[in-house]
């Protein structure tokens, strides 16, 4: 199963502390529905808020990307630039 | 998405890419052809002007417009009341998701007046001095408050209060009382401090900057023009009209299919123009006056009441082995915000360590309100400000262990495998390259003589992909055009041509570029976080091959042969058929000539949302003599290298690494907002904020490192333009203090605190 870490934003405040934990998601918009359904409003912020690292490579609102079985899923903070 | 890796993977040796042909925009630049925001003239345009607070914090009692509206050639009058109140709510249309209401509040103010110079009433007339003359008639009733521009001043709970509806976010239970705090960042892993206490080795600094302005050449501008069926059209300068469309749709409360920008070319941007201030002011005064308006900012609004990046305070522990391996690092980093929250502390907490492998750490970071701008973004937003504590804090400890600071950093630091301090596992990165290059550079062996320092630092940016357009049209003759959707800020009509020129086949000088307005090219994220190029770009190739294909679709029909027969090379399609062996290649402009006859017109354009952008490392050492009588600091030499993946124009990156080094040795040196004890800012022109000029400058000596190509772009490209603005603040002022024997830790290093330093050394 992909195995998530969150790092920074507020993931912890929703899960009740935990900020690693696997899912059975395959891909971003499957653990987005995953997430608001195991703990509601987590999917929504996710959505939102976070940007998803998925084997180290950063994608932003993509909902089509795909994990792998032990994907390394990192929810990160949503990035800016100049 | 397999035809592009497959590409990259297999090709290393490129006809176009790679080389450095003659900027296309050049000409227009240097002879004055080129349309800047402030050029555009309507018919029938009148003028606006803007009437913005003396005060830093003050209560907006009333507005007394009629004595204005009464004047003679006065067409307009608006103030805050004439904008809808929104809700707070999370926007995209930038890059950055953006608070709806913060910032309608910000373009004009509502009930107070929240820092010096910003906006609260406007109005537009007949000439530029009818409308000045009526700004003296509009009477403003205010009750100032006490206002706080310091940062930790900001933080404390008796601190003047700037919004009643903050209460601070990130904290484990929600605060009773509502503060300047809007936000606190944290990032941990392991056990910091054990680790601390068991370290053979520790080094601890307070370092603090000032809010610096991204200091483009041109201000703000625009014309806007709103019919009476309320459509409007806004020409201006920015990093991207749809985020000017999208953006003054929500802060005017219309529909995004009423609003229409047409890019002008851009004079500068660095961040600080992915924003709006004056657009939906222009529309707004247009809709009543009902005829088009045009606002330009002076540089002394551009300076008091535009995005500077913020001033921090930045609290480095860090603790290592006797051999130089850091175990522990602990950063706490205070940012400014300005009027609004938003700092970049998130992006500062995120780089802050990024470039080492650190087991344990833990890194804090404040957003904090100040009676001063909004701050807006400024390349690599934040990051900058934090590499600056730790890379000074890492020169340290270099010292301590007695080892050689790029070793020290080449001992630690981040690759391929290892788990970024942000979260993900770093990829295709070339940060030991780039250390070694520098070492290896013969600007890091040159003796130094007295009075003199060298300092080194590293900095590291994500880069970011996102929604992009591109489109490409075959003209009759063969030539080609290229449409995107971002506004060239750093040479990406060049980077498009030349993309595009390689998958055709063709010269460079065969393809043009152009950025048409928002009704006629589907929708782009803005040019910044040093996207265009990777993402863009990805587009334009996409759609440069699909034009290849629908050619070699028409060159199959023309032969009678099946398209796997047909190959592409060199701009010609070529007949692999065996049975047509006397098929001579159809060129490009052969192929063109008959369009009407194979199927009409050929084009393409293809809309796609970039991922996997691939960060950047950059590293620079700088060189520097002090005068230790005046405290005037001299930079000899400067180096930046940098992991790019690929070029696709050496020149252009190279400027982006020498522009990007320069600015930051004006914030290292001289910049910074000064503000007096009302909080009005003393220093609004390029005369008191001195910005770098060519002569302050050695040559910056470039190093372009082309180990790590990215596999998510065709051609191994990687985001360029923020990562050589994070190191040299560090770099200059760990050569400094080398120089002078003293650690310096307060920016700008401006020779009266040199000064200062060595007359303390001497007591």
């Amino acid at each position: 199963m992909p195995h998530v870490l969150a790092m920074g934003g507020d993931v912890a405040r929703f899960t009740g502390g935990a900020s690693e934990f696997e899912v059975a998601a395959l891909s971003v918009g499957a653990m987005i529905r995953e997430l608001e359904q195991r703990w509601p409003g987590l999917g929504e912020y996710v959505e939102r808020r976070m940007a998803i690292a998925i084997d180290g490579e950063i994608f932003q609102d993509a909902d089509g990307a795909q994990f792998r079985h032990g994907s390394e899923v990192c929810l990160i903070p949503k990035i800016g630039g100049g | 998405m397999t035809d592009v890796l497959d590409r990259q993977q297999t090709e290393t040796h490129f006809a176009t890419v790679g080389t450095r042909p003659i900027r296309p925009d050049g000409v227009d630049k240097v002879t004055g052809r080129a349309a800047f925001g402030a050029d555009f003239v309507m018919p029938g345009m009148i003028w606006g002007r803007i009437l913005r607070s003396p005060y830093a914090h003050a209560r907006i009692l009333g507005i007394d417009t009629r004595k204005a509206l009464a004047l003679p050639g006065v067409k307009a009058v608006v103030t805050g009341a004439d904008f809808p109140d929104l809700a707070s709510e999370i926007i995209e249309g930038g890059e950055a998701a953006s608070n709806s209401r913060d910032m309608a509040v910000n373009v004009i103010a509502r009930d107070k007046a929240l820092y010096e110079g910003h906006a609260v009433a406007a109005v537009a007339a007949i000439s530029p001095a009818v409308a000045e003359a009526a700004l003296e008639l509009i009477e403003v009733s205010y009750e100032p408050l006490a206002h706080v521009i310091d940062v930790e001043a900001a933080m404390a709970p008796d601190a003047p209060l700037l919004h009643s509806h903050i209460f601070t976010e990130g904290l484990e239970e929600r605060p009773k009382l509502p503060s300047n705090i809007a936000r606190k960042h944290q990032f941990v892993r392991g056990d910091v401090d054990a680790a601390l206490a068991a370290a053979e080795v520790r080094v601890e600094g307070r370092y603090t900057t000032k809010a610096v302005h991204q200091g483009y050449i041109e201000p703000h501008a625009c014309v806007a023009s709103m019919s009476e069926d309320g459509q409007g059209h806004v020409w201006c300068s920015s990093q991207g009209h749809f985020m000017v469309r999208s953006y003054c749709a929500k802060v005017l409360g219309v529909e995004i299919s009423n609003i229409k920008v047409t890019p002008a070319e851009i004079g500068g941007g660095f961040g600080g123009k992915t924003t709006i201030y004056l657009e939906p002011i222009a529309l707004a005064l247009s809709r009543i006056a009902d005829a088009p308006v045009k606002l330009v900012m002076t540089r002394d609004e551009v300076f008091r009441a535009t995005g500077p990046t913020s001033g921090g305070v930045i609290e480095v522990k860090l603790g290592a082995k006797k051999d130089g391996t850091i175990t522990a690092a602990e950063v706490e980093l205070k940012f400014q915000a300005g009027a609004f929250p938003g700092s970049p502390v998130g992006t500062a907490c995120m780089t802050a360590l990024a470039c080492y492998d650190i087991p344990n750490f833990r890194i804090v970071g404040w957003d904090v309100v100040t009676n001063s701008p909004k701050t807006a973004a400024y390349r690599a937003p934040g990051a900058p400000i934090s590499a600056f504590g730790v890379e000074c804090a890492l020169d340290e400890l270099a010292q301590k262990l007695g080892m050689d600071p790029v070793d020290l950093r080449d001992k630690n630091g981040a690759r391929d495998g290892v788990k970024a301090a942000y979260g993900p596992t770093f990829q295709n990165i070339a940060f030991l390259d780039t250390l070694a290059r520098i070492r290896q550079h013969p600007n890091y062996h040159v003796p130094l003589k007295a009075n003199q320092g060298r300092g080194v630092a590293a900095g590291f940016w994500f880069n970011v992909g996102g929604e992009s357009t591109g489109a490409v049209r075959v003209s009759d003759d063969g030539t080609l055009t290229v449409a995107t959707g971002n506004p060239d800020i750093g040479g990406s009509r060049a980077g498009m041509a030349m993309m595009a020129a390689e998958v055709f086949g063709v010269p460079v000088d065969n393809v043009r570029v152009t950025v048409p307005d928002t009704q006629s090219i589907g929708y782009s994220m803005l040019t910044g976080g040093s996207r265009t190029t990777f993402a863009v770009g990805m587009a334009v190739v996409r759609a440069s091959e699909k034009v290849v294909a629908d050619l070699k679709k028409r060159a199959a029909g023309i032969w009678q042969v099946a398209e796997d027969q047909v190959a592409w090379k060199n701009g010609e399609a070529i007949c692999l058929d065996p049975a047509k062996a006397d098929a001579k290649p159809l060129t490009l402009k052969g192929l063109a000539a008959q369009s009407g006859r194979t199927g009409g017109p050929i084009q393409a354009e293809v809309s796609l949302n970039a991922q996997g952008a691939g960060p950047g490392f950059a590293v620079h050492s700088c060189d520097v003599e002090v005068d230790p009588e005046t405290g005037h600091v001299t930079v000899l030499r400067y180096t930046a290298a940098q992991d790019v993946g690929r070029a696709i124009h050496p020149s252009y990156v190279e400027g982006q690494l020498q522009g990007g080094a320069a600015q930051g040795v004006g914030w290292a040196l001289n910049e910074e907002y000064i503000f007096d004890a009302e909080g009005r800012m003393e220093n609004a022109g390029f005369l008191d904020y001195r910005v770098p000029v060519a002569s302050d400058l050695p040559m910056i000596d470039t190093v372009l490192i082309e180990t790590a190509p990215n596999p998510r772009h065709p051609f191994g490209a990687k985001g360029v333009g923020e990562a050589p603005i994070v190191p040299p603040l560090a770099a200059v002022a760990n050569a400094v203090s080398a120089a002078i024997g003293v650690r310096m830790t307060d920016l700008p290093l401006s020779p009266p605190k040199i000064r200062a330093a060595l007359d303390a050394k001497k007591a």
